[in-house]
């Protein structure tokens, strides 16, 4: 545990000394945060009363039930932002991870570290929290003021009690941190293939697709991201992790790192 | 201390192409207190087999040792017995130069980590940089630090490789010296280098190898084999005669003239040098002076590398 400790330690120091970096992790929530605030004080009487939920997809419609048609609207709109606080925990990692690892590789300074007593396992589970924990809690911090900050949007209460059903906290709860874990493995194994964090950075985001494509489907009225979607995401996710884990620890064996990251 | 049995390792390379046979067959012992230099060309797997003995890569067969504990079984153990430097530094650059010894130091687990930091800063002439970024520092500097991090857990044996490779000469004997105050020290080190002249200032032994070890003994050892031992008379003037002289005493093994001078090989120049200087001094000749003519390790090198092509 006390050498996890150092790795994290180290990790941190070095990590958030990048101000591309640093940027990411304290510009990336705000923005996050912010987007959805400004949104609900804009919309907030965006929709006549009375004129019904014609703006939203009839499939979301029909799930809005005894909301009124602006909030009905605000709703549908917000659960486009709910996939930025899924989001978050990918992209913080993915930057954490690519930058310490390729990092690591190009100043050759994984070697000293593998000829140290740390276990492959210490120094994996180290590195891996040191790049998922500030995104999961980055992620959770925001999500917890977005609630807070709410309220101040002048958001209905059919709103604010909107964003507390399980479909937003299995998304930010659950596939948060599972998006984290597939985020990191998965810039372990492209840093082990390239030299330029930008490049993992980049190629990681492949990750985000399936995001995206819930968010354009969603808009185009294909879907709606319920609890039952939610439910097959998380399972998806678990597989994907399970697979990424996998992977991530074969990548990152001692001889494989001495003798094939180049 | 080290010890290897017909240690092997080979690495795939692709489907369909033979394996690389980066160690072939190394069987070596390397002594407690001993300075052993492991000497090749590149590519001839010293880093290769560094690696193994450094419990960082696993043989594909044979086995060796660090003391009692055996590489593939007792890896953790032996990574807290043996302290390495690597080819290149490998520094933190963003952190300080304390920050990367301390982190180093809790990775050993060494008990009082500062004071431990503290202690090998000072002995390198680190202290005074120590909250410096190691990205700031020179070749050299890093150089340092990265043997004070090999050092801090007080390894009983120790791995430098290339260690002032890429240094300016102020800063190699800086490395050279502090080496031998580990000499000193009684531990066990283990150079690869290709520094031929370090290496026979350093090396109780060398070993020369490439892929497998050639040969292997001290540095006058090896010249005595592959050069036999000569002595140069300088003389005032050369006449014929005194060389015919020369090869008519029983006990010369060669003689050839360079210039004024003539060399000749002897078994024990000790005891001969004498009954030839007053053979050639009877005879008239003017002897300037006399000396052993001593070989450079290069040329015991080249010498090995050629022959074992041929």
């Amino acid at each position: 545990m006390k050498h996890i400790r150092t790795i994290i330690a180290k990790e941190w120091a070095e990590v958030f000394k990048n101000r591309l970096v640093f940027f990411t992790i304290v510009f990336l929530p705000l923005i996050f945060t912010a987007l959805p605030l400004i949104m609900l004080s804009v919309t907030k009487s965006s929709v006549p009363e009375g004129s019904g939920s014609s703006e939203v997809p009839q499939m979301f419609a029909a799930a809005c039930g005894s909301m009124s048609a602006n909030d009905c609207v605000q709703a549908f709109m917000l659960n486009q932002f709910l996939l930025f606080f899924m989001m978050m925990p990918l992209i913080i990692p993915t930057t954490i991870a690519a930058y310490s690892i390729v990092g690591e590789k190009t100043t050759r300074s994984l070697e000293p570290l593998l000829a140290t007593p740390i276990t492959t396992e210490e120094l994996l589970i180290g590195k891996a929290a040191a790049a998922s924990l500030p995104a999961i809690v980055v992620g959770w911090a925001s999500f917890i003021v977005f609630i807070l900050l709410i309220p101040v949007t002048g958001a209905s209460k059919a709103v604010q009690l909107y964003v507390l059903t399980p479909t937003w906290l299995m998304g930010v709860f659950v596939v948060g941190p599972l998006m984290a874990i597939a985020a990191v493995n998965l810039a372990i194994f492209i840093s082990s293939r390239v030299n330029d964090p930008r490049t993992a950075e980049q190629i990681s985001m492949v990750l985000l697709v399936p995001i995206l494509a819930i968010m354009f489907g969603q808009i185009a009225g294909k879907l709606v991201i319920d609890i039952q979607l939610m439910l097959i995401f998380i399972a998806a996710l678990i597989a994907a992790d399970i697979g990424l884990v996998f992977l991530g620890v074969k990548m990152f064996q001692r001889e494989t790192i001495l003798t094939r990251w180049k | 201390m080290i010890r290897t049995e017909l240690l092997n390792k080979k690495f795939k390379i692709g489907k369909g192409k033979p394996p690389i046979h980066a160690v072939q067959d190394l069987s070596l012992r390397v002594n407690e207190g001993e300075v052993f230099g492991f000497l090749g060309p590149n590519g001839a797997g010293k880093t290769t087999t560094v690696r193994m003995l450094a419990s960082l890569i696993g043989p594909t067969s044979g086995r060796a040792f660090i003391g009692d504990l055996q590489i593939g079984k007792d890896d953790r153990q032996i990574r807290r017995e043996v302290g390495i430097l690597t080819e290149t530094p490998g520094m933190y650059e963003r952190l300080s130069a304390e920050k990367n010894l301390t982190i180093f130091a809790e990775l050993y687990d060494v008990p009082d980590v500062p004071k431990q930091v503290e202690k090998y800063l000072s002995m390198l002439g680190l202290w005074g940089r120590r909250f410096d970024e190691v990205g700031s520092f020179s070749k050299g500097m890093r150089q340092k630090l990265a043997i004070a991090r090999a050092l801090l857990h007080e390894p009983k044996v120790l791995f430098l490789d290339e260690p002032t490779s890429g240094l300016d000469p102020e800063a190699a004997k800086l490395v050279r010296d502090f080496i031998e105050e580990l000499k000193a020290e009684g531990r066990t080190i283990f150079i690869c280098t290709h520094n031929l002249d370090e290496a026979d200032r350093l090396c109780d032994r060398i070993g020369i190898f490439k892929s497998r070890l050639i040969t292997v003994d001290t540095p006058e050892n090896l010249r005595k084999q592959l050069f036999g031992r000569k002595v140069v008379f300088h003389l005032r003037a050369l006449d014929p005669a005194w060389l015919v002289l020369v090869r008519g005493l029983d006990f010369v093994q060669d003689v050839q003239t360079v210039d004024n001078r003539l060399v000749i090989a002897l078994a024990e120049p000790e005891t001969q040098n004498p009954q030839i200087v007053r053979a050639l001094v009877q005879a008239g000749a003017d002897i300037q002076f006399v000396g052993e003519l001593r070989h450079s390790l290069e040329d015991i090198y080249l010498q090995t590398i050629q022959a074992d092509q041929a």
